[in-house]
């Protein structure tokens, strides 16, 4: 059985995708080579939660510069509103389950998607394969068998 | 200086995120949603921050300090087990439903997005509690 791909050719950006990534790549890189430490979101924002003596201060700064990101990008050109759809409801529910998965499966995007992939570790690639399937799954269910669109709840 | 080092890859992350799409949920449940009008972008970002960061991992695993001399600490992690598996499969579930995850939800909280604040409150609420239950093993 194969599905056939409806590609939405307007709404695919590969050169700022690329570019970006490569950025993203550029940040995990420094931060391992200059730190000695991975560039996981979910990891570092967990080890703020549970603070260890001398371990706080290199998460801030990174959490720290990630919010500030939006502000650098604004200073130089317009910055991208994002399109949220999910009511409260579900972004409490969505961030819930992404907070208790990501600290219970050792990360996320970052953490095993980047970083763990470029360190080509077969436990990051299961656990990429299997959050990107729930990912698949979820949409699939909520989009073509729940039709939610994004209104409330 | 680590401190100052460790902002700036968070900012250059962030403007990553900005840069490729990856900020704004609604471009991530279109890579996400594959039997409706798909958009493949998300697969792009993931191959060129994997293209840069495959020699930068490699550099990393062959040294014992850091460029400023901290120790290098890699996960050291190689079972795949059942909360691998399962906190995968919850992160997934949650990814799917409403497009972030923390990266960008902590990018589009400095946009000053206040639906952004709900997410990251409920996720550092989930991490939270995955504290909980892991002192109680």
């Amino acid at each position: 059985m194969s599905i056939p791909l409806n590609v939405d050719w307007a709404a695919f950006t590969p050169g700022p995708a690329l570019a970006g990534g490569v950025l993203i790549g550029l940040a995990a890189g420094l931060l391992v080579l200059l730190n000695g430490r991975v560039a996981g979101i979910s990891g570092v924002l967990g080890g703020l939660l549970k603070p260890l003596a001398g371990d706080v201060a290199w998460r801030a700064a990174f959490v720290l510069g990630l919010v500030g990101a939006p502000v650098v990008y604004g200073l130089f050109t317009v910055l991208p509103l994002p399109q949220i759809d999910a009511g409260d409801g579900v972004l409490v529910v969505a961030g819930l389950l992404v907070g208790f998965g990501t600290r219970l499966g050792s990360g996320c995007t970052s953490g095993h998607g980047v970083c763990g992939l470029s360190r080509l570790s077969l436990r990051s690639l299961v656990a990429t394969l299997i959050f990107m399937g729930a990912g698949f799954a979820t949409v699939y269910v909520m989009r073509h068998l729940l039709m939610y669109a994004g209104a409330a709840p | 200086m680590m401190v100052l080092t460790a902002f700036f890859a968070g900012l250059v992350f962030g403007l990553g995120l900005i840069v490729s799409g990856m900020a704004n949920p609604a471009k991530v449940l279109g890579f996400l949603d594959l039997a409706g009008r798909w958009d493949p972008s998300l697969a792009l970002v993931m191959l060129g921050a994997i293209g840069v960061g495959l020699p930068a991992f490699y550099l990393a695993q062959r040294r014992k300090l850091s460029w400023l001399g901290a120790a290098m600490q890699l996960p050291s992690a190689t079972h795949i087990d059942r909360p691998l598996l399962l906190g995968g499969l919850l992160f997934g579930v949650g990814w799917g439903i409403a497009g972030f995850c923390p990266g960008p939800a902590l990018v589009a909280l400095g946009m000053g997005e206040i639906k952004a604040v709900v997410f990251v409150l409920a996720m550092l609420a989930g991490m939270w509690l995955f504290e909980l239950v892991a002192r109680r093993r």
